[in-house]
Protein backbone atom coordinates (compact mmCIF):
# COMPACT_ATOMS: atom_id res chain seq x y z
CA UNK A 1 0.00 0.00 0.00
CA UNK A 2 1.95 3.44 -1.55
CA UNK A 3 -0.71 5.10 1.10
CA UNK A 4 0.16 3.76 4.11
CA UNK A 5 3.80 4.30 3.42
CA UNK A 6 3.63 7.85 2.81
CA UNK A 7 1.89 7.79 6.41
CA UNK A 8 4.26 5.97 8.37
CA UNK A 9 6.77 8.12 6.63
CA UNK A 10 4.71 11.46 7.80
CA UNK A 11 4.12 10.34 11.46
CA UNK A 12 8.01 9.24 11.30
CA UNK A 13 9.05 12.58 10.17
CA UNK A 14 6.47 14.20 12.33
CA UNK A 15 8.22 12.21 15.81
CA UNK A 16 11.87 12.45 14.43
CA UNK A 17 12.36 16.14 13.09
CA UNK A 18 11.17 17.99 16.58
CA UNK A 19 14.40 15.73 17.84
CA UNK A 20 16.95 16.04 15.36
CA UNK A 21 16.58 19.84 14.09
CA UNK A 22 17.48 22.54 15.73
CA UNK A 23 15.32 24.18 18.80
CA UNK A 24 13.73 27.13 16.51
CA UNK A 25 12.95 24.89 13.95
CA UNK A 26 11.29 22.58 16.50
CA UNK A 27 9.37 25.29 17.47
CA UNK A 28 7.84 26.18 14.06
CA UNK A 29 6.72 23.07 14.01
CA UNK A 30 4.04 23.78 16.49
CA UNK A 31 2.05 25.97 14.04
CA UNK A 32 2.73 23.68 11.28
CA UNK A 33 1.20 20.78 13.05
CA UNK A 34 -1.88 22.73 13.95
CA UNK A 35 -2.40 24.16 10.93
CA UNK A 36 -1.97 20.62 9.01
CA UNK A 37 -5.37 19.39 11.03
CA UNK A 38 -7.02 22.75 9.68
CA UNK A 39 -5.44 22.07 6.46
CA UNK A 40 -6.80 17.99 6.16
CA UNK A 41 -10.38 19.28 7.10
CA UNK A 42 -10.28 22.31 5.05
CA UNK A 43 -8.82 19.55 1.84
CA UNK A 44 -12.47 17.32 2.31
CA UNK A 45 -14.46 20.07 1.56
CA UNK A 46 -11.77 21.60 -1.13
CA UNK A 47 -10.30 18.53 -2.72
CA UNK A 48 -12.83 16.01 -2.50
CA UNK A 49 -16.07 17.80 -2.44
CA UNK A 50 -15.15 20.81 -4.45
CA UNK A 51 -16.25 23.59 -2.74
CA UNK A 52 -13.85 26.41 -1.63
CA UNK A 53 -14.22 28.01 1.96
CA UNK A 54 -13.13 31.64 2.12
CA UNK A 55 -14.21 31.88 5.34
CA UNK A 56 -12.89 28.40 7.18
CA UNK A 57 -10.94 31.41 9.82
CA UNK A 58 -14.24 31.35 11.34
CA UNK A 59 -13.87 27.63 12.48
CA UNK A 60 -9.99 28.15 12.80
CA UNK A 61 -10.92 31.47 15.50
CA UNK A 62 -13.90 29.21 17.42
CA UNK A 63 -11.37 26.51 18.12
CA UNK A 64 -8.42 28.91 19.79
CA UNK A 65 -10.98 30.95 21.41
CA UNK A 66 -12.33 27.88 22.96
CA UNK A 67 -8.97 26.82 24.48
CA UNK A 68 -8.47 30.76 25.33
CA UNK A 69 -12.43 31.01 27.13
CA UNK A 70 -12.29 28.09 29.03
CA UNK A 71 -8.69 28.44 30.37
CA UNK A 72 -9.08 32.12 31.57
CA UNK A 73 -12.98 31.83 32.35
CA UNK A 74 -13.24 28.55 34.07
CA UNK A 75 -11.29 25.83 35.62
CA UNK A 76 -10.91 23.83 32.92
CA UNK A 77 -6.85 23.30 32.23
CA UNK A 78 -7.30 19.71 29.94
CA UNK A 79 -6.53 19.28 26.54
CA UNK A 80 -8.78 16.79 26.28
CA UNK A 81 -11.72 18.61 27.15
CA UNK A 82 -10.60 21.87 25.41
CA UNK A 83 -10.19 19.89 22.05
CA UNK A 84 -14.03 18.65 22.60
CA UNK A 85 -15.09 21.33 23.37
CA UNK A 86 -13.99 23.22 20.16
CA UNK A 87 -14.58 20.29 17.99
CA UNK A 88 -18.27 20.40 19.21
CA UNK A 89 -18.79 24.38 18.75
CA UNK A 90 -17.31 24.02 15.59
CA UNK A 91 -19.61 21.40 14.63
CA UNK A 92 -22.50 23.55 15.66
CA UNK A 93 -21.29 26.85 14.41
CA UNK A 94 -20.96 25.09 10.98
CA UNK A 95 -24.14 22.96 11.29
CA UNK A 96 -25.79 26.45 11.13
CA UNK A 97 -23.46 28.33 8.78
CA UNK A 98 -23.10 25.21 6.46
CA UNK A 99 -27.04 25.10 5.85
CA UNK A 100 -26.99 28.34 3.72
CA UNK A 101 -24.05 27.99 2.31
CA UNK A 102 -24.11 25.00 0.80
CA UNK A 103 -27.06 26.02 -1.04
CA UNK A 104 -24.52 27.82 -3.44
CA UNK A 105 -21.69 26.93 -5.19
CA UNK A 106 -18.45 28.64 -6.79
CA UNK A 107 -17.79 31.86 -6.56
CA UNK A 108 -21.52 32.29 -4.49
CA UNK A 109 -20.54 30.02 -1.73
CA UNK A 110 -17.16 31.10 -1.23
CA UNK A 111 -18.43 34.89 -0.77
CA UNK A 112 -21.02 33.84 1.66
CA UNK A 113 -18.30 31.84 3.81
CA UNK A 114 -15.79 34.94 3.58
CA UNK A 115 -19.02 37.13 4.83
CA UNK A 116 -19.84 34.78 7.81
CA UNK A 117 -16.15 34.89 8.92
CA UNK A 118 -15.95 38.59 8.54
CA UNK A 119 -18.87 38.60 10.98
CA UNK A 120 -16.87 36.61 13.49
CA UNK A 121 -14.33 38.69 12.94
CA UNK A 122 -15.91 41.55 13.58
CA UNK A 123 -17.77 39.89 16.64
CA UNK A 124 -14.27 39.48 18.06
CA UNK A 125 -12.88 42.51 18.05
CA UNK A 126 -16.16 44.30 19.21
CA UNK A 127 -16.95 42.12 22.08
CA UNK A 128 -14.36 43.44 24.12
CA UNK A 129 -15.74 42.62 27.55
CA UNK A 130 -15.95 38.66 26.25
CA UNK A 131 -13.12 38.36 23.94
CA UNK A 132 -10.14 41.14 24.53
CA UNK A 133 -10.46 42.78 21.75
CA UNK A 134 -8.18 43.59 19.26
CA UNK A 135 -5.85 42.54 22.69
CA UNK A 136 -6.77 38.56 22.23
CA UNK A 137 -7.24 36.70 25.09
CA UNK A 138 -4.43 34.18 27.17
CA UNK A 139 -4.44 30.72 26.93
CA UNK A 140 -3.33 29.35 30.07
CA UNK A 141 -1.07 26.28 29.80
CA UNK A 142 -3.02 23.15 29.66
CA UNK A 143 -2.85 19.79 30.47
CA UNK A 144 -2.78 16.87 28.92
CA UNK A 145 -3.93 13.14 30.53
CA UNK A 146 -3.30 15.64 33.82
CA UNK A 147 0.11 15.82 33.08
CA UNK A 148 1.47 19.75 32.29
CA UNK A 149 2.24 20.39 28.87
CA UNK A 150 5.69 21.83 29.94
CA UNK A 151 6.24 18.65 31.60
CA UNK A 152 6.51 16.77 28.17
CA UNK A 153 8.83 17.32 24.84
CA UNK A 154 6.93 20.39 23.39
CA UNK A 155 5.63 18.92 19.85
CA UNK A 156 4.90 15.30 21.24
CA UNK A 157 1.01 16.19 22.08
CA UNK A 158 0.60 17.71 18.35
CA UNK A 159 2.25 14.47 16.95
CA UNK A 160 -0.23 12.54 18.59
CA UNK A 161 -3.21 14.72 17.87
CA UNK A 162 -2.29 14.95 14.48
CA UNK A 163 -1.27 11.74 13.93
CA UNK A 164 -4.87 10.59 14.99
CA UNK A 165 -6.38 13.53 12.56
CA UNK A 166 -4.78 12.11 9.82
CA UNK A 167 -5.89 8.66 10.54
CA UNK A 168 -9.31 9.71 11.53
CA UNK A 169 -9.10 11.30 7.40
CA UNK A 170 -7.52 8.95 5.39
CA UNK A 171 -10.41 6.87 6.93
CA UNK A 172 -13.03 8.82 6.27
CA UNK A 173 -11.79 9.75 2.17
CA UNK A 174 -11.56 6.34 2.13
CA UNK A 175 -15.24 5.13 3.05
CA UNK A 176 -18.47 5.20 1.31
CA UNK A 177 -19.14 8.26 2.46
CA UNK A 178 -16.10 9.41 1.07
CA UNK A 179 -16.44 8.50 -2.90
CA UNK A 180 -20.03 10.06 -2.64
CA UNK A 181 -18.15 13.44 -2.10
CA UNK A 182 -15.98 12.95 -5.46
CA UNK A 183 -18.95 12.48 -7.15
CA UNK A 184 -20.54 15.85 -6.13
CA UNK A 185 -17.47 17.32 -7.01
CA UNK A 186 -17.37 15.84 -10.09
CA UNK A 187 -20.89 16.14 -11.32
CA UNK A 188 -23.55 16.98 -8.91
CA UNK A 189 -26.62 16.84 -11.34
CA UNK A 190 -25.32 13.20 -12.40
CA UNK A 191 -25.12 11.91 -8.22
CA UNK A 192 -28.51 13.54 -7.84
CA UNK A 193 -29.41 11.01 -10.63
CA UNK A 194 -27.34 8.29 -8.71
CA UNK A 195 -29.86 9.16 -5.43
CA UNK A 196 -26.87 11.02 -3.94
CA UNK A 197 -28.37 14.09 -2.14
CA UNK A 198 -26.00 17.04 -3.11
CA UNK A 199 -27.18 19.32 -0.87
CA UNK A 200 -26.94 17.10 2.02
CA UNK A 201 -23.39 15.57 1.04
CA UNK A 202 -21.78 19.09 0.77
CA UNK A 203 -23.22 20.04 4.49
CA UNK A 204 -21.44 16.62 6.02
CA UNK A 205 -18.31 17.85 4.40
CA UNK A 206 -18.60 21.36 5.34
CA UNK A 207 -19.15 20.45 8.82
CA UNK A 208 -16.37 17.88 9.24
CA UNK A 209 -14.25 19.91 7.82
CA UNK A 210 -15.03 22.93 10.58
CA UNK A 211 -14.34 20.24 13.19
CA UNK A 212 -11.35 20.14 12.32
CA UNK A 213 -10.44 23.63 11.50
CA UNK A 214 -11.92 24.03 15.35
CA UNK A 215 -9.24 21.54 16.54
CA UNK A 216 -6.52 22.64 14.60
CA UNK A 217 -7.66 26.29 16.10
CA UNK A 218 -7.54 25.14 19.48
CA UNK A 219 -3.81 23.67 19.02
CA UNK A 220 -2.65 27.23 17.92
CA UNK A 221 -2.41 28.47 21.14
CA UNK A 222 -1.19 26.81 23.71
CA UNK A 223 2.27 27.50 22.06
CA UNK A 224 1.87 30.91 22.31
CA UNK A 225 0.02 31.37 25.47
CA UNK A 226 -2.34 34.32 23.74
CA UNK A 227 -5.14 34.45 20.77
CA UNK A 228 -5.92 37.55 18.68
CA UNK A 229 -8.64 38.36 16.28
CA UNK A 230 -6.59 37.91 13.41
CA UNK A 231 -6.62 34.24 13.85
CA UNK A 232 -10.33 34.48 12.93
CA UNK A 233 -9.20 37.50 9.98
CA UNK A 234 -10.25 36.69 6.24
CA UNK A 235 -6.63 36.77 5.24
CA UNK A 236 -6.10 33.93 7.49
CA UNK A 237 -8.79 32.07 5.40
CA UNK A 238 -6.85 33.51 2.60
CA UNK A 239 -3.57 31.76 4.47
CA UNK A 240 -4.87 28.38 4.23
CA UNK A 241 -6.58 28.18 1.00
CA UNK A 242 -2.96 29.21 -0.03
CA UNK A 243 -1.39 26.43 1.73
CA UNK A 244 -3.90 23.86 0.19
CA UNK A 245 -2.98 25.22 -3.38
CA UNK A 246 0.42 25.08 -2.56
CA UNK A 247 0.81 21.75 -1.56
CA UNK A 248 -1.93 20.46 -4.04
CA UNK A 249 -5.30 20.00 -3.22
CA UNK A 250 -5.44 16.55 -5.40
CA UNK A 251 -3.60 14.80 -2.99
CA UNK A 252 -4.83 13.74 0.22
CA UNK A 253 -1.11 14.66 2.07
CA UNK A 254 -0.77 17.82 -0.80
CA UNK A 255 -2.39 20.54 1.96
CA UNK A 256 -0.15 19.29 4.69
CA UNK A 257 2.98 19.43 2.58
CA UNK A 258 1.69 22.87 1.68
CA UNK A 259 1.10 23.89 5.24
CA UNK A 260 4.58 22.89 6.00
CA UNK A 261 6.39 24.57 3.07
CA UNK A 262 4.42 27.89 3.95
CA UNK A 263 5.64 27.89 7.81
CA UNK A 264 8.73 27.50 6.74
CA UNK A 265 8.98 29.66 3.41
CA UNK A 266 6.85 32.27 5.93
CA UNK A 267 9.33 32.66 8.61
CA UNK A 268 12.80 32.67 6.30
CA UNK A 269 11.06 35.07 4.10
CA UNK A 270 10.14 37.54 6.72
CA UNK A 271 13.31 37.41 8.59
CA UNK A 272 15.21 38.65 5.18
CA UNK A 273 12.72 40.76 3.41
CA UNK A 274 10.04 42.93 5.32
CA UNK A 275 7.75 42.82 1.49
CA UNK A 276 7.99 38.70 2.26
CA UNK A 277 4.10 38.73 0.87
CA UNK A 278 5.08 40.31 -2.26
CA UNK A 279 7.40 37.09 -2.82
CA UNK A 280 4.21 35.02 -1.29
CA UNK A 281 1.88 36.66 -3.69
CA UNK A 282 4.45 35.69 -6.50
CA UNK A 283 4.36 32.23 -5.78
CA UNK A 284 1.00 31.90 -5.45
CA UNK A 285 0.81 33.24 -9.29
CA UNK A 286 2.97 30.63 -10.11
CA UNK A 287 1.63 27.81 -8.28
CA UNK A 288 -1.79 28.42 -10.10
CA UNK A 289 -0.38 29.06 -13.26
CA UNK A 290 2.50 26.46 -13.86
CA UNK A 291 1.47 23.89 -11.36
CA UNK A 292 -2.01 23.26 -10.48
CA UNK A 293 -1.27 20.46 -9.14
CA UNK A 294 0.58 22.10 -6.72
CA UNK A 295 4.08 20.71 -5.05
CA UNK A 296 2.35 17.05 -5.19
CA UNK A 297 1.76 17.70 -8.75
CA UNK A 298 4.74 18.08 -9.55
CA UNK A 299 5.67 14.76 -8.09
CA UNK A 300 2.96 12.39 -9.03
CA UNK A 301 -0.28 13.34 -11.72
CA UNK A 302 -4.01 12.22 -11.01
CA UNK A 303 -6.46 13.82 -8.50
CA UNK A 304 -8.00 13.14 -5.10
CA UNK A 305 -8.31 9.38 -5.26
CA UNK B 1 -48.99 1.05 -14.51
CA UNK B 2 -45.72 2.22 -13.50
CA UNK B 3 -45.65 5.22 -14.87
CA UNK B 4 -48.72 7.42 -15.87
CA UNK B 5 -48.86 10.85 -17.34
CA UNK B 6 -51.84 12.57 -17.30
CA UNK B 7 -52.70 16.17 -19.35
CA UNK B 8 -49.25 17.45 -18.79
CA UNK B 9 -48.71 20.91 -20.48
CA UNK B 10 -45.23 22.69 -20.10
CA UNK B 11 -44.58 26.30 -20.97
CA UNK B 12 -41.36 27.75 -21.93
CA UNK B 13 -42.60 31.28 -21.10
CA UNK B 14 -44.94 31.65 -23.67
CA UNK B 15 -43.62 29.10 -25.70
CA UNK B 16 -45.90 25.55 -25.20
CA UNK B 17 -43.37 22.60 -25.11
CA UNK B 18 -45.89 20.07 -23.77
CA UNK B 19 -49.90 20.79 -24.56
CA UNK B 20 -51.69 18.49 -22.67
CA UNK B 21 -49.60 15.16 -22.73
CA UNK B 22 -51.07 11.73 -21.68
CA UNK B 23 -49.10 8.31 -21.42
CA UNK B 24 -49.03 5.44 -19.12
CA UNK B 25 -46.21 2.85 -18.74
CA UNK B 26 -46.74 -1.31 -17.56
CA UNK B 27 -44.85 -3.52 -16.33
CA UNK B 28 -42.67 -5.46 -18.35
CA UNK B 29 -43.24 -2.64 -21.55
CA UNK B 30 -39.93 -0.96 -23.78
CA UNK B 31 -41.86 2.37 -24.57
CA UNK B 32 -39.89 4.69 -27.13
CA UNK B 33 -40.92 8.31 -27.31
CA UNK B 34 -40.13 9.52 -31.06
CA UNK B 35 -40.94 13.07 -32.98
CA UNK B 36 -39.07 15.53 -35.04
CA UNK B 37 -36.39 17.60 -33.28
CA UNK B 38 -38.90 20.31 -31.12
CA UNK B 39 -41.60 17.96 -30.73
CA UNK B 40 -40.77 18.15 -26.77
CA UNK B 41 -39.12 14.78 -26.32
CA UNK B 42 -36.50 16.02 -23.53
CA UNK B 43 -38.90 18.17 -22.29
CA UNK B 44 -40.99 15.22 -21.70
CA UNK B 45 -38.39 12.73 -20.30
CA UNK B 46 -37.23 15.87 -17.65
CA UNK B 47 -41.15 16.54 -16.49
CA UNK B 48 -41.51 12.29 -16.32
CA UNK B 49 -38.09 12.14 -14.20
CA UNK B 50 -39.24 15.57 -12.02
CA UNK B 51 -36.14 17.37 -12.86
CA UNK B 52 -38.95 19.93 -14.35
CA UNK B 53 -42.26 20.76 -13.16
CA UNK B 54 -44.97 20.70 -15.37
CA UNK B 55 -46.76 23.72 -15.81
CA UNK B 56 -50.04 21.93 -15.12
CA UNK B 57 -51.00 18.17 -15.29
CA UNK B 58 -49.93 15.43 -13.03
CA UNK B 59 -46.66 12.68 -13.30
CA UNK B 60 -47.64 9.39 -10.88
CA UNK B 61 -44.70 7.21 -10.75
CA UNK B 62 -45.48 3.94 -8.93
CA UNK B 63 -48.91 5.99 -7.51
CA UNK B 64 -46.74 8.25 -5.75
CA UNK B 65 -47.39 12.30 -7.15
CA UNK B 66 -43.54 13.13 -8.09
CA UNK B 67 -44.27 17.01 -7.87
CA UNK B 68 -41.76 18.43 -6.22
CA UNK B 69 -39.96 15.15 -5.20
CA UNK B 70 -36.20 16.03 -6.05
CA UNK B 71 -34.00 13.85 -8.44
CA UNK B 72 -32.33 12.15 -5.88
CA UNK B 73 -35.62 10.82 -3.53
CA UNK B 74 -37.00 9.72 -6.96
CA UNK B 75 -33.74 7.16 -8.04
CA UNK B 76 -34.24 6.18 -4.18
CA UNK B 77 -38.20 5.39 -4.79
CA UNK B 78 -36.76 3.51 -8.16
CA UNK B 79 -36.44 5.60 -11.04
CA UNK B 80 -33.23 6.29 -12.89
CA UNK B 81 -32.59 7.94 -16.10
CA UNK B 82 -29.22 8.43 -18.41
CA UNK B 83 -28.81 11.75 -19.80
CA UNK B 84 -28.67 12.66 -23.67
CA UNK B 85 -25.50 14.25 -23.52
CA UNK B 86 -22.94 12.22 -21.74
CA UNK B 87 -22.74 12.53 -18.13
CA UNK B 88 -20.17 10.77 -15.96
CA UNK B 89 -17.42 11.38 -12.87
CA UNK B 90 -14.43 13.02 -15.15
CA UNK B 91 -12.09 11.86 -12.30
CA UNK B 92 -13.53 8.71 -10.86
CA UNK B 93 -12.94 5.40 -12.19
CA UNK B 94 -15.06 3.52 -14.07
CA UNK B 95 -15.24 1.07 -10.86
CA UNK B 96 -15.65 3.90 -8.53
CA UNK B 97 -18.52 5.04 -10.76
CA UNK B 98 -20.71 2.08 -10.22
CA UNK B 99 -19.06 2.08 -6.62
CA UNK B 100 -21.30 5.13 -5.95
CA UNK B 101 -24.54 4.28 -7.41
CA UNK B 102 -24.40 0.77 -5.35
CA UNK B 103 -23.64 2.72 -2.06
CA UNK B 104 -26.60 5.24 -2.94
CA UNK B 105 -28.98 1.79 -3.73
CA UNK B 106 -28.09 0.41 -0.36
CA UNK B 107 -28.28 3.30 1.67
CA UNK B 108 -24.61 2.92 2.67
CA UNK B 109 -23.61 6.99 1.47
CA UNK B 110 -23.13 7.76 5.33
CA UNK B 111 -21.10 5.63 6.21
CA UNK B 112 -17.77 7.59 7.51
CA UNK B 113 -15.60 5.20 8.66
CA UNK B 114 -15.85 2.01 7.05
CA UNK B 115 -13.60 1.28 3.87
CA UNK B 116 -14.72 1.13 0.89
CA UNK B 117 -12.24 -1.68 -0.48
CA UNK B 118 -13.40 -3.76 2.07
CA UNK B 119 -17.00 -3.69 1.24
CA UNK B 120 -17.09 -7.03 -0.82
CA UNK B 121 -20.64 -6.29 -1.42
CA UNK B 122 -20.82 -3.26 -2.73
CA UNK B 123 -17.72 -4.29 -5.36
CA UNK B 124 -19.35 -7.73 -6.41
CA UNK B 125 -22.43 -5.52 -7.26
CA UNK B 126 -19.92 -3.03 -9.11
CA UNK B 127 -18.32 -5.98 -10.82
CA UNK B 128 -21.81 -7.37 -12.05
CA UNK B 129 -22.81 -4.32 -13.84
CA UNK B 130 -19.56 -3.64 -15.35
CA UNK B 131 -19.28 -7.20 -16.56
CA UNK B 132 -22.56 -6.97 -18.20
CA UNK B 133 -22.11 -3.80 -20.35
CA UNK B 134 -18.45 -5.01 -21.06
CA UNK B 135 -16.53 -2.58 -18.96
CA UNK B 136 -15.14 -4.71 -16.56
CA UNK B 137 -11.58 -4.71 -18.62
CA UNK B 138 -11.74 -0.72 -18.16
CA UNK B 139 -12.61 -0.70 -14.65
CA UNK B 140 -9.66 1.02 -13.38
CA UNK B 141 -9.61 3.36 -15.94
CA UNK B 142 -10.52 7.66 -15.38
CA UNK B 143 -13.94 8.06 -16.77
CA UNK B 144 -12.31 11.38 -18.65
CA UNK B 145 -9.74 8.67 -20.13
CA UNK B 146 -12.66 6.14 -21.72
CA UNK B 147 -13.59 6.47 -25.47
CA UNK B 148 -17.37 8.55 -26.18
CA UNK B 149 -19.23 5.52 -26.96
CA UNK B 150 -17.96 3.99 -23.57
CA UNK B 151 -18.79 6.87 -21.75
CA UNK B 152 -22.16 6.40 -22.53
CA UNK B 153 -22.37 3.22 -21.79
CA UNK B 154 -20.54 4.00 -18.54
CA UNK B 155 -23.43 6.51 -17.83
CA UNK B 156 -26.27 3.87 -18.45
CA UNK B 157 -24.52 1.49 -16.88
CA UNK B 158 -24.21 3.59 -13.46
CA UNK B 159 -28.16 3.97 -13.63
CA UNK B 160 -28.65 0.15 -14.26
CA UNK B 161 -26.32 -0.40 -10.97
CA UNK B 162 -29.05 1.25 -9.45
CA UNK B 163 -31.43 -1.88 -9.78
CA UNK B 164 -34.26 0.72 -10.46
CA UNK B 165 -37.94 -0.34 -11.58
CA UNK B 166 -38.57 2.02 -14.29
CA UNK B 167 -35.61 3.46 -16.62
CA UNK B 168 -35.41 6.05 -18.49
CA UNK B 169 -32.90 6.30 -21.48
CA UNK B 170 -32.41 9.90 -23.32
CA UNK B 171 -30.87 8.93 -26.41
CA UNK B 172 -29.37 5.46 -25.54
CA UNK B 173 -27.30 5.21 -28.90
CA UNK B 174 -27.13 8.91 -30.04
CA UNK B 175 -23.67 10.09 -31.34
CA UNK B 176 -22.52 5.89 -31.29
CA UNK B 177 -21.69 4.12 -34.56
CA UNK B 178 -24.40 2.37 -36.55
CA UNK B 179 -22.77 -0.97 -36.04
CA UNK B 180 -22.38 -0.26 -32.18
CA UNK B 181 -26.62 0.47 -31.61
CA UNK B 182 -27.79 -2.59 -31.89
CA UNK B 183 -24.87 -4.13 -29.73
CA UNK B 184 -25.61 -1.38 -27.29
CA UNK B 185 -29.42 -1.75 -27.54
CA UNK B 186 -29.15 -5.74 -26.92
CA UNK B 187 -26.93 -4.91 -23.28
CA UNK B 188 -29.61 -2.99 -22.47
CA UNK B 189 -32.52 -5.56 -22.67
CA UNK B 190 -30.22 -7.70 -21.07
CA UNK B 191 -29.41 -5.93 -18.64
CA UNK B 192 -32.94 -5.08 -17.70
CA UNK B 193 -33.79 -8.43 -17.62
CA UNK B 194 -31.03 -9.50 -15.04
CA UNK B 195 -31.36 -6.95 -13.09
CA UNK B 196 -35.58 -6.69 -13.04
CA UNK B 197 -36.05 -3.93 -14.02
CA UNK B 198 -39.91 -3.31 -14.64
CA UNK B 199 -40.17 -0.80 -17.97
CA UNK B 200 -37.75 1.20 -20.02
CA UNK B 201 -38.89 4.20 -21.73
CA UNK B 202 -36.01 5.70 -24.37
CA UNK B 203 -36.24 8.58 -26.36
CA UNK B 204 -34.49 7.53 -29.90
CA UNK B 205 -33.96 8.63 -33.02
CA UNK B 206 -32.95 5.84 -35.03
CA UNK B 207 -36.41 4.24 -36.48
CA UNK B 208 -34.45 0.50 -36.70
CA UNK B 209 -33.66 0.66 -32.87
CA UNK B 210 -37.42 1.87 -32.37
CA UNK B 211 -39.05 -0.95 -34.72
CA UNK B 212 -36.88 -3.44 -33.36
CA UNK B 213 -36.92 -2.99 -29.83
CA UNK B 214 -39.93 -0.99 -28.82
CA UNK B 215 -42.96 -3.12 -27.46
CA UNK B 216 -44.59 0.56 -27.88
CA UNK B 217 -43.78 3.56 -29.66
CA UNK B 218 -45.24 7.37 -28.57
CA UNK B 219 -44.94 10.00 -31.60
CA UNK B 220 -44.78 13.22 -30.20
CA UNK B 221 -45.09 16.07 -32.60
CA UNK B 222 -45.08 20.23 -31.69
CA UNK B 223 -46.08 18.79 -27.48
CA UNK B 224 -49.07 16.72 -28.23
CA UNK B 225 -49.14 12.93 -28.57
CA UNK B 226 -49.53 11.97 -32.40
CA UNK B 227 -49.89 8.51 -31.64
CA UNK B 228 -49.59 5.81 -28.96
CA UNK B 229 -49.47 2.19 -29.95
CA UNK B 230 -47.47 -1.14 -31.13
CA UNK B 231 -44.88 -0.69 -33.89
CA UNK B 232 -46.91 -2.21 -36.14
CA UNK B 233 -49.85 0.35 -35.65
CA UNK B 234 -47.64 3.01 -35.73
CA UNK B 235 -45.82 1.79 -39.13
CA UNK B 236 -49.25 1.36 -40.77
CA UNK B 237 -50.09 5.03 -39.72
CA UNK B 238 -49.97 7.25 -42.59
CA UNK B 239 -50.36 10.50 -40.51
CA UNK B 240 -47.10 9.68 -38.06
CA UNK B 241 -45.40 8.32 -40.94
CA UNK B 242 -45.67 11.55 -42.85
CA UNK B 243 -45.22 13.91 -40.13
CA UNK B 244 -42.69 12.07 -37.66
CA UNK B 245 -41.04 8.76 -39.29
CA UNK B 246 -40.91 9.86 -42.75
CA UNK B 247 -40.87 8.38 -46.09
CA UNK B 248 -38.36 5.68 -46.44
CA UNK B 249 -35.81 6.94 -49.03
CA UNK B 250 -32.84 4.74 -50.20
CA UNK B 251 -33.74 2.10 -47.91
CA UNK B 252 -33.36 4.40 -44.61
CA UNK B 253 -36.25 6.30 -42.68
CA UNK B 254 -35.57 10.18 -43.03
CA UNK B 255 -36.04 12.18 -39.88
CA UNK B 256 -38.20 15.11 -41.46
CA UNK B 257 -36.50 18.55 -39.72
CA UNK B 258 -39.70 20.90 -37.43
CA UNK B 259 -38.13 23.76 -37.00
CA UNK B 260 -36.73 24.22 -33.64
CA UNK B 261 -38.31 26.23 -30.96
CA UNK B 262 -35.78 28.68 -29.88
CA UNK B 263 -36.50 27.82 -25.91
CA UNK B 264 -36.41 24.07 -25.84
CA UNK B 265 -33.88 23.06 -23.81
CA UNK B 266 -32.90 20.11 -26.25
CA UNK B 267 -31.73 22.17 -29.10
CA UNK B 268 -30.44 24.50 -26.47
CA UNK B 269 -28.46 22.03 -25.00
CA UNK B 270 -26.98 20.50 -28.54
CA UNK B 271 -25.65 24.04 -29.64
CA UNK B 272 -23.57 23.70 -26.41
CA UNK B 273 -25.69 26.34 -24.31
CA UNK B 274 -26.33 24.99 -20.59
CA UNK B 275 -29.88 24.39 -18.88
CA UNK B 276 -30.08 24.96 -15.16
CA UNK B 277 -29.17 22.26 -13.16
CA UNK B 278 -27.44 20.09 -16.22
CA UNK B 279 -23.72 21.61 -15.87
Amino acid sequence: MKGRAILAAVALAALVVPLAAPAYYALLMLPFMAYAVVLLGLNLLFGYTGLVSFGHALFVGIGAYTGAFLTTHTAVRSLEVILLTAGVLGAAAAALVGALCVRYVKIYFGMLTLAFGMVFYTFLLKFYRLTGGDEGMRVLRPTLLGIDLDAMPKTDYLVGVLVVATLVMWRIVHSPFGLCLRTVRDNPAKAEALGLGVARFRWHAFVISAVYAALGGALLGPPTGTVDPTLAYWTQSGNIVFMTLLGGFASFFGPVLGAFVFIFLQDSVMSVLTYWRLVFGAILAAIVIFAPGGLMGLFARGRAA
Amino acid sequence: MILEARDVTRFYGAYRALDGVSLGVDDGELVSIIGPNGAGKSTLINVLTGVLAPTSGVVRFKGHDIHGIGTAALARLGMARSFQLVHVFPDLTVIETLQAAVVSRLGRGTRLFVSLARDREVHHQAIEVAELFGLAGKRHELARHLAQGDKKLLDVASAFALRPELILLDEPTSGVATAEKTAIMEILVGASRRIGCRAIIQVEHDMDIVFGYSDRIIALHEGRVLADGAPDAIRADRHVVDTVIGRPAAGRPVLPRAPTAPSDPVSAEGRGLRVPGHP
